[in-house]
């Protein structure tokens, strides 16, 4: 208990950093970025939105740092992001639209490349030294090549060239969006190569942790008394991958990082309309309120999914379950 | 060849039993000629070489010797156990497998993996050094006796349930520490675990590999007795490997000795006590303080066990023994039986062209 | 990773220990790397694009950014590696491009390391609250995702500064140093307990002195991996936020190449020269670091190194394939 305690700890401090790490960086870096901003948009927008905009940087007004932080966490207790300059519309709305598609497409393929990944790695492990080792080169490229690099060369041979999927976006534009069945469907073929991308991409990092994990625990004592006790394959095999499987879960938050750092990139390559394709229109726009917005939803929900992977660590390692 | 060597050939199983050891005693594990290496090729060590061992059902068998001599390699070789770099270079083992045809017995140097699995923890089970890494860290035990249970028998869950807990208050364990995992035992539990574990299925054939060493000498005592009371009740035959030599005087049955590889001798635990005939023996028997009784003088062994990659010629004894004759550099002595004794020693000095020096010669 | 797959290196201090040379560090001896194909596969790669990143510049053909040329040529005589559809060269921008993207990786990978030795040696030597609070503050950066922190970093800087790609690279290093801070903590606490630093400490050496010259050599391989580990990190960071077009798109770097191809619609367009190349090299950096890390694994868990002798011997020999657990071999009158 004491242990997830602790980590809850560490996730709610990591909040706190992103999100005064935000307040404070458009407060202090050199050459005023948002006043230069705010003269560009002035005159295209409303008198009310600029003065909105002022008050969430604090430019212009003469307010002490700390009463604009106050302001600042009273604003984010409202879910008040602000307003997106370039999308005329309130950030947190803005989100609300983008947020499930990115949620939906890491959240498969994150399971997905785990899953398989893990199942993969394991067997290499176990059959370490036979033909099987051949994939390990190939796995070493396949880390080494940039998520939307591999995407945009899936994109032109599976979708321009060979046509076995649809190119752009998340569904048919044909369709309404709903919950009827041809736009769900629509979603889940759209979705396919995205996913397989992040899919391909990241599940070379889980084989390779896994597959050394696994020769390494083969290497314990209770491995090869599972095989003394006469006990099946499959039970061995299993033992091993049951202690191996535990620094994978233990690495989960730094794989989490890279992974929805490369799937965002992906979103860009196949004009996804989660949360990557809102970054791009952000950071092209220099749309400040959106491009904060997007940085703190994304920490929450990689903060949200650490503290899920800890939740299974507990439930998979009985030394820190009890110790704690 | 000398007529020592051929004694050396025969099994010795058969041929004339000694009084100790009556013939019709029942042989459920029999190694012969067995050989080990690590590696292959010409740069291989010969970690065992041309090893005779034979257990009986319900005794108790003491495999000594210094660290390095190849005790563990030894019955890992014979369980066919051994990791990678390890191969067994030859020589058979034969377990008289209680699954088979009555009186059968399985080599299990031949036997297939599937074969190897149903005789394994039924027939032979093995306790490891260390417990700690023997138990499996994220499962509680009870899961273990559970998986035992459920591999090689046709049992319920209740009736696995119900028997984990009767092997465990037969060590001297609540049943309710079932729930517990390896790491909130103590030491000793753990052992006990493992003995517990090692009885599971009843096997004939139990070894264990210095299964008290990592404990202290209270704990070592209280186990070790537990063990006894353990063969006697349930008469499986018991291989003991541990480099304390004393220890086993009490324990054992009978006694082979190791070094460098081969066995140096074998003898009833008593009379090789009383009467050591292998230099190598009379060295390791003044290295342990006796559990019981005076304490003589430790004088030990001079120099250090040889190196694997470096064996001396001839015997690999003669450049610590004291009693060492120049033929001893040349010519490897073989195992062979002591007239009449029920005993084997590997050692000129007992070829009967010279006269045995006394310390060896005590009857 | 080049990109941003961080390969779930399995956090092993136990087997790391195992493999450490439990040496006084005055005989360390050089990191004697397995020399197998591997690693020397990956060695070659790294110098190649060393010396791409040196010569790039003074060998390209052409000026990158001028638009000389008929558009989206094919790859050919005149242009190697073709024309981009605003008709530059290919080949000019690729070799122009090694420089910054790799000279941003070393700054950063230098830079991320110092960074994660200092923490992590001071936490795990020192313990207590100095190494509570140097502990959570890993914890911290380790949870905060990299890549969007960057972005929101580099998207307020002027414009000047985004085009300074060493000051981009120490940016990158503020994000990059947790992890090895976290495996170089781990490695001191248990090196602190060896009889040879406690002898130091013993005989009344001065600590800074013992964590100089007692510790830190001995946290060598892990050091070495750390370092591969960042810039591998680092160039796959730097390549992502030019490709989102954070940092300035003018100047050219491999990133900044798949940006204007994307930007231009390349992959659809099937100008597959404009955008394959630049990816291929971020992908081969990227294996040649991973094979040295290899290398690097290995020394440090020996259990990782191919045992392979047995199995090579065992085939050659026709004895079926390699030994399996629990199946010791037996070679009857093969010895
Ligand atoms: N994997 C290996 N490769 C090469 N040699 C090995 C290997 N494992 C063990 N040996 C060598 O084989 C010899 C016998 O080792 P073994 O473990 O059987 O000794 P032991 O009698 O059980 O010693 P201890 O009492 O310390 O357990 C030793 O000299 C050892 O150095
Ligand atoms: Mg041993």
């Amino acid at each position: 208990m004491t242990t997830l305690l602790r980590r809850l700890g560490v996730y709610l401090l990591t909040a706190w950093v992103a999100i005064t790490v935000n307040f404070l960086l458009p407060r202090l870096m050199p050459g005023n970025p948002v006043e230069i901003l705010i003269g560009k948009i002035q005159g295209r927008v409303t008198p009310q939105i600029v003065h909105a905009f002022e008050r969430q940087f604090g430019v212009g007004l003469h307010q002490s740092l700390w009463s604009q932080y106050v302001h600042y966490w009273s604003q984010l207790f409202h879910l008040n992001l602000g307003f997106s300059i370039s999308l005329s519309a309130p950030v947190s709305s803005v989100l609300k639209q983008s947020v499930p598609w990115t949620v939906g497409l890491i959240g498969v393929s994150t399971v997905v490349s785990f899953i398989l990944g893990t199942i993969i790695g394991t067997y290499l492990g176990w059959r370490r030294g036979t033909v099987f080792d051949a994939v390990l080169p190939v796995a070493t490229f396949l880390q080494a090549v940039p998520y939307f690099f591999f995407g945009t060369v899936l994109l032109l041979v599976f979708a321009s060239h060979l046509r076995w999927f649809p190119e752009l976006g998340a569904y048919s534009q044909s369709l309404n969006p709903g919950w009827h069945w041809s736009f769900v469907a629509s979603v889940l073929r759209y979705g396919q190569l995205p996913a397989i991308t992040v899919v391909i991409s990241s599940i070379a990092g889980w084989i390779m942790g896994m597959r050394n994990m696994m020769v390494t625990t083969v290497g314990e004592d209770f491995v090869l008394m599972a095989v003394a006790k006469g006990l099946p394959k499959r039970k061995v095999i299993a033992y091993a991958a049951r202690n191996a499987v535990l620094p994978s879960i233990s690495n989960f938050s730094l794989a989490m990082g890279l992974l929805v750092s490369g799937a965002l990139l992906v979103e860009l390559v196949f004009n996804y309309p989660g949360v990557g394709d809102l970054l791009l229109t952000a950071v092209q726009n220099e749309d400040y309120p959106l491009l904060q917005g997007i940085f703190l939803v994304i920490t929450f929900t990689v903060l949200s999914a650490n503290l899920l992977a800890d939740l299974a660590y507990l439930a998979l390692d009985p030394r820190i379950r009890r110790q704690a | 060849m000398s007529g020592l060597e051929q004694v050396a050939a025969a099994p010795s199983a058969n041929g004339t039993g000694p009084p100790a050891r009556p013939a019709d005693r029942e042989v459920v594990l029999e190694m012969s000629h067995l050989s080990v290496d690590y590696g292959l090729g010409p740069t291989a060590l010969h970690a065992v070489v041309d090893a005779n061992l034979t257990l009986h059902k319900g005794e108790v068998l003491g495999l000594a010797g210094e660290s390095g001599s190849g005790k563990s390699t030894l019955v890992y070789g014979a369980t066919r156990l051994l990791r990678e770099p390890g191969v067994v270079a030859g020589g058979e083992v034969l377990l008289a497998s209680r699954s088979g045809a009555a009186g059968a017995r399985m080599d299990l140097l031949k036997a297939s993996e599937r074969q190897l699995r149903a005789i394994r923890w039924s027939d032979i089970s093995i306790v490891l050094q260390s417990a700690l890494n023997a138990l499996n860290p994220v499962v509680p035990i009870g899961k273990e006796f559970d998986d035992i249970l459920r591999a090689h028998s046709r049992l319920s869950r209740k009736e696995r349930r119900a028997k984990a807990e009767k092997l465990l208050s037969m060590v001297g364990i609540p049943p309710a520490r079932l729930g517990d995992h390896p790491h909130e035992l103590s030491g000793g539990q753990r052992q006990r675990v493992m003995i517990a574990l090692a009885l599971a299925l009843e096997p004939q054939v139990v070894i264990m590999d210095e299964p008290t060493t990592a404990l202290d000498v209270v704990t070592q005592r209280e186990i070790l007795e537990e063990l006894v009371g353990l063969r006697d009740e349930l008469g499986f035959a018991l291989l003991f490997i541990t480099h304390d030599l004393s220890l086993l005087i009490e324990l054992a049955d009978e006694i082979a000795v190791m070094y460098a590889g081969r066995i140096v001798e074998r003898a009833p635990a008593a009379a090789l006590y009383r009467a050591p005939r292998h230099p190598y023996t009379l060295g390791l028997l003044h290295s342990f303080p006796p559990l019981h009784g005076e304490v003589g003088p430790m004088t030990g062994i001079p120099g250090s066990p040889p190196d694997l990659a470096a064996v001396p010629s001839g015997c690999a004894f003669h450049p610590r023994c004291p009693y060492a004759l120049e033929r001893c550099a040349r010519q490897v002595p073989l195992l062979g039986e002591l007239e009449g004794s029920g005993r084997e020693v590997a050692c000129f000095l007992h070829g009967g062209e010279l006269s045995v020096p006394v310390e060896l010669a005590v009857s | 990773m080049s990109s941003l797959t961080a390969p779930p290196t399995p956090e092993l201090p136990g087997a790391m220990a195992a493999g450490l040379p439990a040496v006084r560090p005055r005989r360390v001896r050089a990191l004697a790397l397995p020399r197998s194909g591997k690693v020397l596969f990956g060695l070659g790669i790294m110098v190649a694009f060393l010396i791409l990143a040196v010569i790039g510049p003074y060998v390209a053909p052409y000026n990158p950014s001028a638009t000389a040329f008929t558009p989206g040529l094919h790859p050919g005589a005149a242009h190697w590696l073709g024309t981009t559809l605003l008709g530059q060269d290919v080949l000019s921008q690729l070799l122009v491009g090694a420089r910054p993207t790799i000279v941003v990786g070393l700054v950063a990978g230098v830079i991320a390391t110092v960074l994660s030795t200092v923490i992590g040696v001071t936490a795990g030597y020192i313990g207590g609250a100095t190494d509570e609070g140097l502990s959570l503050a890993s914890n911290v950066f380790l949870a905060i995702p990299g890549l969007p922190l960057l972005i929101v970093i580099d998207s307020y800087l002027p414009q000047g500064a985004r085009s300074n790609y060493v000051l981009i690279g120490a940016v990158i290093a503020l994000t990059g140093w947790a992890w090895g801070a976290r495996v170089l903590r781990a490695l001191t606490l248990s090196l602190r307990n060896r009889d040879f630093v406690e002898a130091s400490r013993i005989i009344g050496e001065k600590r800074w002195r013992i964590i100089f010259v007692e510790v830190v050599p001995n946290l060598f391989a892990v050091l070495a991996s750390s370092f591969l580990f960042t810039l591998l990190y680092s160039i796959g960071t730097y390549v992502a936020l030019a490709y989102i077009g954070v940092i300035d798109t003018a100047r050219w770097n491999w990133g900044t190449m798949l940006f204007w191809a994307q930007a231009n619609n390349a992959p659809i367009a099937n100008q597959w020269w404009w955008f394959v190349p630049p990816g291929l090299c971020i992908a081969l950096v990227g294996t040649g670091l991973a094979l040295l890390n290899f290398g690097i694994d290995e020394f440090i868990n020996p259990r990782l190194r191919a045992a392979g002798v047995t199995g090579r011997y065992m085939r050659k020999v026709k004895l079926s394939n390699r030994p399996r657990l629990g199946l010791t071999p037996v070679i009857e009158g093969f010895r």
